[in-house]
């Protein structure tokens, strides 16, 4: 029987965004399920009832009618104690939860018997599970945002420009912590005019800023670094000094600050001391994305937007919901992907297979029994499970360059299995009715058919050619079987008798002349061959 | 020189024939590759002649044959040209084919070498004879043919005889009927009847199965026959009980093998069904194929447009095919190039695995024509780029740019990797006249809407052009 998901309305204050938006409620229905959703839920982020109805959605009015009616409810902020009042038993909930934050909620949702996927406890490392990621496209519309809000608080213009009236010098924005946030922040500063800079301890980063049109600060530190005992210690003491160093240097320049350093599980790191907003040119602008966790900055009011020093330091928490369309759109999107790889088979029923490990990641409650945190990924076993199916949905052919080690897909397991069975079949029988002699040859011939593979497999094809060639030269060594016929050392007299000296001696020196011609030409022409290709 | 040290030589040529092999992996270290090739042979060759099995009554004979064979060798190494490349190959694979047959026969008749054996060592040394004489006699008359083929001096369409399957079938089995006979018998001239109508029967299978390969199938056969004389040189080597001969013969065999392997996955056709002959024999005729008409249709460019659109374009891509060669107008082509890479619009070439008559055989081509490496490019390092390419210009080729081995599942070629030209904002297809390539198919490319076909001889015609652009 199809389940009905149920889209609430979000309840917290200034909340406007939706957990799903009608386009996705259309492609939910073709997975097989009913939707229903709560009177007034997109109102906010400008979808209307009739819209929802138009996608095939039934509206309810009030939520307590909406959870007495779902089987699954999306949402976006983890419930309230009310939201949970009206669960029924046995409900699968997706939504933000933060386990680590909310542990009584944990519980609560427990003894409802629910089944929980906390969207933010998805394990983000996978490739797979990127579609799913919520908080990336949310940390992406806040990135803009922030810029927008910046831009709203400063008197000028972002970009630079030479106007009859004179010269507009541009913005210059310095963006603290190069994640998602950052990078949205940077590439929309950039996309603005402005001059944009960015510092990440993470020194990897750098490209990607830019590649986004920003500039990579980085924290000057080596001078000072090397020398002396306790190096660790030393070096976050001093590492820490030249970051604040750098901050202050920036603070002095900047026009705009957006910070969005965090620390998973801890409070923010405090970037932006008093002194250096003081030191900062009337009328600039710091958004402090980090507000809700504490902020970057120590004069940050989190929820509010507030002028200190001649600076405004916004510190808005609801900066996704302020593009509550945009980021609407961009989590249900998110929540279809995850519900596709509950119900792969489309007939409107989830599986939450705990053997998944990316659901497995994200199932902080299953029937009412609390699976977070969940195991450690088990590194060793990920990537083979991951990786089988890629591989065989692939076509054979497209195997990329055939100069590449042996290229294309590995075989199968049976394939394999057979070959090595052929192969130890005839391995047996050589080796049961074979002479030592003869198995001594059989081996430097089997290890050199080997050495032949791994070897030609490495030559590029545009020297095919050249190599058919030369492999004729070198395939002249069968001259070798000729020149000891020509003349042996007759080892006693028996034998010599009545050798027919005259054919030998003819056959011989016959094949001898045959394989000089291949000596000699395959050298040299492979030789001119080569000779022409020029760079 | 004593044993021990004409077997360290060996060693020592083995390697070098490896890194001869190895060299090969990019231009630039391919020529000391070959070099490391020559000093291998010259120390294998010495080592034996000075060595203990070669007393100083034969050195006359072997200086005399050696240079011989040299001066033939050397004299058409100098003249031969490039677009002659996979016929001189198949004429040296024929000579170590031929080479192992008479090292083979003069091997059974020398009492001296058969006297050594007894019991089973002496069975598989007749053996040994008998597989590396047929696999010798196989490579010579198939490789005799394919020469023939491939000069022109026999028709190149496959010659299917009825019940061909069955003709192999019974002379595998008469063959093993004389293996049998042969090592049971027990003076040399009682042997000598089954070894020589095993050779008999051994050359004409090489030369039916060759007979039966149509023009394009002619890289696997080539490739093929180059695998066989490996083959027949380490047969050769356990006949003699020759290391250095069995790693050579194992190097050159496996190096064979893996071109005709590459050849086979570039046309996604298994190596038995080509060398079973013929094409589309096992999925309807060609004709067949054929019959439905693509959609669409044919529009005609004239020479002086071509070189138009050439000089307006940013990226041009070259696909050159069989037909290239037999215009002989890589030159053309180069000059072409030259002009345009002046110009700063990036030309490139893509090569198809297949394209020629032998594997790499574009890429000798256009090296001759002076055409610098680094811009000839396989297949799949540039299939990506054709969407942002603006003229993709198909020189005498056909099969290997069909959009049909994609799109059309009915299709005899279809999963064959092709180039995909079609996707470049303007594909010039230069052909002699509509008729269909070597595989009978209809090339739903030419119906394309842009597409433009440039008829005529590709010599004559890409001469046109590149007046029209210098002009």
């Amino acid at each position: 029987m199809a389940l009905v998901i149920g889209v609430a309305k979000e309840t917290a204050a200034g909340e406007k965004r939706v957990a799903s938006v009608p386009e996705v409620v259309e492609k939910l229905i073709k997975l097989g399920f009913s939707v229903a959703v709560e009177s007034g839920a997109g109102d906010a982020a400008n979808f209307s009832d009739d819209v929802y109805r138009a996608a095939g959605a039934e509206v309810v009015s009030g939520a307590a009618a909406l959870w007495a009616k779902s089987d699954i409810v999306f949402k976006l902020r983890a419930p309230s104690v009310q939201e949970i009042g009206l669960m029924r038993e046995g409900t699968t909930l997706v939504s933000f939860v933060w386990p680590a934050q909310n542990p009584e909620l944990m519980q609560q949702l427990a003894a409802k018997k629910a089944t929980v996927l906390a969207i933010d406890a998805l394990p983000r490392q996978l490739s797979r599970a990127q579609k799913m990621d919520a908080l990336t496209s949310m940390a992406g519309v806040s990135g803009y945002r922030a810029v927008i809000e910046a831009a709203n608080a400063f008197g000028r213009f972002f970009n630079g420009q030479i106007t009859a009236a004179g010269k507009i010098p541009p913005a210059k924005v310095f963006i603290a912590g190069a994640g998602v946030a950052g990078l949205a922040a940077i590439g929309t500063a950039a996309n603005l005019g402005a001059i944009v800079r960015a510092n990440d301890t993470r020194a990897e980063v750098a490209d990607q800023v830019v590649s986004l049109g920003g500039e990579f600060v980085k924290v000057d530190y080596e001078e000072e670094g090397s020398g002396g005992g306790g190096y660790a210690k030393v070096m976050s003491e001093g590492f820490q000094n030249a970051q604040r160093e750098m901050y202050a240097k920036q603070a002095k320049d900047a026009d705009i600050i957006i910070t969005t350093a965090l620390i998973p599980g801890k409070p923010a790191p405090k970037l932006i001391t008093a002194e250096m907003v003081k030191t900062m040119k009337p009328g600039s602008v710091i958004v402090d994305m980090a507000a809700e966790q504490g902020g970057n900055c120590e004069l940050t009011e989190p929820g509010q937007a507030v002028v200190r020093h001649g600076v405004t330091i916004v510190g808005y928490t609801d900066l996704a919901s302020r593009l509550a369309k945009q980021s609407s759109t961009l989590y249900s999107n998110n929540l279809l992907r995850l519900t596709e790889e509950l119900c792969k088979t489309k007939d409107g029923v989830i599986d939450v297979n705990m053997d998944d490990e990316a659901i497995r990641g994200l199932t902080v409650i299953k029937d009412g029994g609390i699976t977070w945190p969940p195991p450690a990924p088990k590194p060793s076993a990920a990537p083979p499970a991951a990786a089988k199916p890629a591989a065989a949905a692939k076509p054979a052919e497209k195997s990329k360059g055939h100069g590449h080690g042996g290229g294309g897909a590995p075989a199968s397991a049976t394939s394999t299995a057979i070959t090595f069975a052929v192969a130890a079949v005839v391995f047996w029988f050589i080796g049961a009715s074979a002479p030592a002699a003869f198995l001594a040859h059989f081996t430097v011939f089997v290890l050199a058919c080997f050495v032949g593979y791994m070897v030609v497999w490495n030559v590029t094809p545009a020297l095919h050619t050249p190599l058919m060639s030369v492999t004729n030269a070198i395939s002249s060594i069968i001259a070798i079987g000729a020149l000891v016929q020509v003349a042996p050392p007759l080892l006693g007299g028996a034998a010599g008798g009545d050798r027919p000296e005259a054919w030998i001696v003819g056959l011989a020196v016959l094949a001898i002349a045959l394989t000089s011609i291949n000596m000699f030409g395959g050298f040299a022409v492979t030789r001119r061959m080569l000779e022409m290709f020029r760079k | 020189m004593s044993a021990s040290l004409a077997t360290v030589s060996y060693i020592g040529a083995t390697i070098l024939f490896i890194l001869s092999l190895g060299g090969l992996s990019h231009p630039e270290s391919s020529r000391r590759g070959n070099l490391y090739g020559i000093i291998g042979m010259t120390i294998a060759v010495l080592a034996t002649v000075f060595g203990p099995q070669v007393t100083a009554g034969g050195y006359g004979w072997i200086i005399g044959a050696m240079v011989v064979g040299a001066t033939i060798g050397l004299y058409a190494a100098r003249v031969v040209k490039m677009t002659q490349m996979p016929e001189l190959v198949a004429l040296m694979h024929s000579l170590v084919g031929l080479a192992a047959v008479l090292v083979g026969y003069a091997n059974y008749i020398d009492p001296a070498a058969a006297g050594q054996f007894a019991g089973a060592e002496k069975t598989i040394h007749e053996i040994e004879i008998y597989i590396g004489i047929l696999i010798g006699a196989v490579t010579f008359s198939g490789s005799v043919i394919a020469f023939g083929k491939l000069s022109g001096k026999i028709s190149g369409k496959p010659m299917l005889l009825p019940g061909r399957h069955i003709i192999n079938l019974v002379g595998l089995l008469v063959v093993i009927w004389f293996g049998w006979s042969f090592i049971n018998t027990h003076s040399v001239a009682d042997g000598m009847t089954p070894l020589i109508v095993m050779t008999l029967i051994a050359l004409l299978f090489g030369i039916h199965m060759v007979m039966a390969i149509g023009g394009a199938d002619m890289p696997v056969v080539v490739s093929m026959l180059n695998s066989y004389s490996g083959w027949a040189a380490a047969a050769t080597g356990f006949m003699l009980s020759n290391d250095l001969l069995i790693v050579t013969g194992a190097l050159v065999g496996s190096s064979g093998a893996i071109l005709s392997y590459i050849m086979c996955r570039a046309m996604n056709r298994h190596f038995i069904a080509v060398i079973a002959g013929g094409f589309g024999t096992e999925g309807g005729t060609p004709a067949a194929a054929g019959g439905v008409q693509p959609a669409g249709e044919v529009v005609a460019i004239s020479a002086p447009e071509t070189a138009e659109l050439l000089n307006d374009s940013k990226n041009v891509i070259i696909v050159p095919g069989y037909g290239m060669a037999v215009a002989q107008a890589q030159h053309t082509v180069y000059e072409i190039t030259r002009f345009l890479r002046g110009k700063g619009v990036n030309v490139r070439f893509g090569i198809h695995p297949v394209a020629g008559r032998m594997p790499g055989h574009m890429n000798v081509l256009l090296a001759e024509a002076k055409v610098p490496y680094d811009i000839v490019l396989e297949m799949d390092e540039l299939n990506e780029d054709f969407p942002s390419t603006d003229v993709a210009m198909v020189i005498g080729a056909n099969d290997i740019v069909n959009p049909g081995a994609q799109d059309d599942p009915a299709s005899p070629i279809a999963g064959m990797p092709v180039l995909e030209v079609w996707k470049a904002k303007t594909s010039i297809v230069m052909k002699r006249s509509m008729a269909s390539g070597y595989a009978g198919v209809d090339n739903p490319l030419f119906y394309k809407d842009n597409n433009r076909m440039l008829f005529g001889d590709a010599k004559k015609m890409l001469d046109e052009v590149l007046a029209a652009l210098k002009s």
